[in-house]
């Protein structure tokens, strides 16, 4: 969605506590996304990015702490506000998460019917559309997700996040599983669609080609919190995990691709 | 992006979209401003099929100055304004748009051309349902054949076992002996019992114009333990362990794990299926006997009840009626029943692709067959025996 500049921010956390049993996962978590940035959130296994992602969507319930999103408390929302909100931000999970029962045409249509009272051949357009934004070829609107291969399944799975044209998309490892060639051309898919619709991106990532192609600014949960900064400010951090992280031979390779 | 039939705005977000037409000069002029977004489409859509010049090939002036906000529904529905006047023969400029939903409204037109003319559907068959009628009968004889496939995979699976029956795995042998059998058994003897009410009752209220109450007794007998005692629990348990045994196997499937086992060099059809086969063998002619009695002492109760004839006289009455014979025409069908139901809870489960949805309709499918089957044998027995003279 394009709008007029908004100068307060898409997301902000703050204090965040997750508090599984005996485990405490984040201790006082606290950043902010503006509006129009690609936001890399990266960390060690178990550090809790996806448990993050799902606190945020509004999946999981943090312990403590407070969750704003396009200038609403997530926590303080009667039900009806929530679907409201909900409809206005958009989840690729890892492996697209698509309904196996329906084929991809239909999924997309999914919440366009239920959120909309559009004409069915004004839905069906947009669909097609969608299908066509994400690179995918006009058969493939057609099939069901078992019929695509992981990569399609994560267009499909994109194409359906972007639907009610949200303003801010949410990524859980897109491009996971991919090989380097499509992983390359998700960047480039993602990259392209935050500018032409506006986006506002958060991605948990792994991938270090993708923080150097397309995020603005990096999340990094360490120590149970969180240090933000552009990908130059993070290689001055003398911590040791993201030292490691950016230094070492895949960190070099990416930085070293990026000339 | 508003929920469905919602009166209420978005907070921040009161301008809708709008569209004004006017002549001026010659040229047929539309003017859009607002948010021209998915919560305004509908009505926009709507406006725009009845704003149309009324002169043929006049040239038409759509203005975009006044738009504060554009996403892909927004720009699909100029794009296909657009796409209609070019249509009816109209000269059509796009003015005043600014560059950034410019951008977005290039892109959608770009796309939208790929899928403006929809795929042709190719022709359906003339006689759809003589069409229909004929795939269903080649998909049941491919079925079958693929079944009979199946069972020889099994049998030769199974001798080749025999030659080491070290291999043999007794754990999940143990464990689905438990489940078919140990489990069944409330189930089984519960609605066994009423059975037995229900035949008792059923006969005494006939039997007794002839005076003849003792012969319930006789049509008990040899009604249940040659045929409602094995067919009630084959169909019980075709129920609750085929579609077991093809949900299990087809969540795997799911799962991947029939491909793990594969590539570990291990035999799916020796650590599912035969397991799995040989439990039920067992135990299904160990719970149809645990059937028939039950399905007595019910009907033995109900006679006591009903019709006065007290234990003895109904075990008197029992020994002259049947002999062991009886009980070994229905029980010798209980291994027949017990293959037929794992087979075909076994080779449906494993016929599962991708989708959860495919567990759902093979589990059903598992069932429906098991049973119908299990009943066609049951008929196929039936006759045999009249020919044999049992």
């Amino acid at each position: 969605m394009i709008a007029g500049g908004e100068d307060h921010p898409v997301i902000r956390v703050s204090g965040l506590r997750t508090r599984f049993g005996q485990q405490l996962v984040h201790d006082g978590v606290d950043f902010s996304v503006a509006k129009g940035e690609v936001m890399g959130l990266v960390g060690g296994s178990g550090t809790g990015k996806s448990v993050l992602l799902r606190e945020i969507v509004g999946l999981m319930e943090p312990t403590e702490g407070r969750i704003e999103v396009l200038g609403r408390d997530t926590r303080q929302l009667s039900e009806r506000e929530r679907i409201a909100l909900q409809a206005r931000w958009g989840m690729l999970f890892q492996d697209g998460a698509l309904f196996s029962s329906l084929t991809v045409l239909e999924n997309i249509q999914v919440p366009l019917k239920e959120h909309t009272s559009l004409p069915r051949d004004l839905i069906e357009e947009i669909a097609r559309v969608k299908v066509a934004m994400v690179g995918l070829g006009p058969e493939a609107g057609d099939k069901y997700p078992s019929q695509l291969s992981g990569g399609m399944r994560k267009r499909a799975g994109l194409a359906r996040a972007l639907a009610m044209d949200p303003e801010i998309l949410f990524l859980d490892e897109p491009t996971a599983g991919l090989d380097p060639i499509g992983a390359n051309a998700f960047d480039e898919l993602i990259g392209s669609l935050q500018k032409s619709l506006g986006l506002t991106v958060v991605m948990v990532t792994h991938d270090l080609d993708s923080l150097y192609a397309i995020c603005d600014r990096i999340a990094v949960l360490v120590d149970k919190k969180v240090v933000v900064g552009t990908i130059d400010d993070l290689l001055q951090q003398d911590h040791p995990w993201i030292h490691d992280y950016f230094h070492g031979p895949r960190g070099r390779a990416a930085g070293a691709a990026r000339g | 992006m508003m929920p469905r039939g919602s009166t209420r705005r978005r907070e921040g977000y009161v301008q809708r979209g709008t569209i004004t037409s006017a002549w001026a000069e010659g040229q047929f002029i539309l003017t859009a401003a607002g948010r021209w977004d998915i919560a305004s489409a509908q009505v926009l859509e709507t406006q725009l099929r009845a704003k149309a010049p009324d002169r043929q090939g006049a040239s038409v002036c759509l203005d975009l100055s006044g738009l504060t906000a554009l996403d892909t529904a927004g720009a699909l529905v100029i794009d296909r304004l657009l796409r209609r006047l070019r249509n009816q023969g109209h000269q059509v400029a796009v003015v005043g748009a600014r560059a950034d939903l410019c951008e977005l409204l290039r892109e959608v037109q770009r796309v939208s051309q790929g899928i403006a003319t929809p795929m042709p559907t190719p022709a359906g068959p003339r006689f759809p349902f003589v069409d229909r009628i004929g795939r269903a009968t080649v998909a049941v004889g491919q079925d079958a054949l693929a079944m009979l496939n199946f069972l020889g995979l099994v049998t030769v699976t199974f001798l080749r076992l025999l030659r080491a029956p070290g291999r043999f795995r007794w754990k999940p042998f143990a464990f689905h002996l438990e489940q078919v059998g140990l489990n069944a058994l409330p189930i089984v003897g519960l609605l066994s019992f009423l059975i037995g009410i229900v035949l008792a009752y059923q006969g005494a209220d006939q039997l007794r114009r002839f005076g003849a109450e003792i012969y319930v007794v006789n049509l008990l007998g040899i009604g249940v333990l040659r045929e409602i005692g094995i067919l009630m629990t084959s169909i019980i348990v075709a129920g609750r362990s085929g579609s077991a045994f093809t949900a299990q196997i087809g969540t795997m499937k799911v799962n991947q794990e029939v491909d793990a086992m594969r590539t570990l060099g291990l035999d799916p059809m020796e650590l599912l299926v035969l397991p799995r086969m040989l439990a039920l063998l067992v135990a299904l002619p160990l719970v149809a006997f645990f059937a028939n009695v039950v399905a007595l002492a019910g009907g033995a109760v109900m006679a006591y009840a009903y019709l006065d004839i007290n234990f003895v006289q109904f075990t008197r009455q029992l020994q002259i009626a049947v002999s062991a014979q009886t009980l070994f025409v229905g029980l010798i069908k209980a291994p027949v029943f017990a293959v037929v139901i794992a087979l075909v809870g076994c080779y449906e489960g494993l016929r599962v692709t991708g989708s959860a949805e495919s567990v759902g309709l093979l589990t059903t499918r598992s069932v429906v067959v098991s049973i119908f089957l299990v009943i066609v044998l049951d008929a196929i027995f039936s006759i045999l025996f009249s020919y044999l003279g049992i």
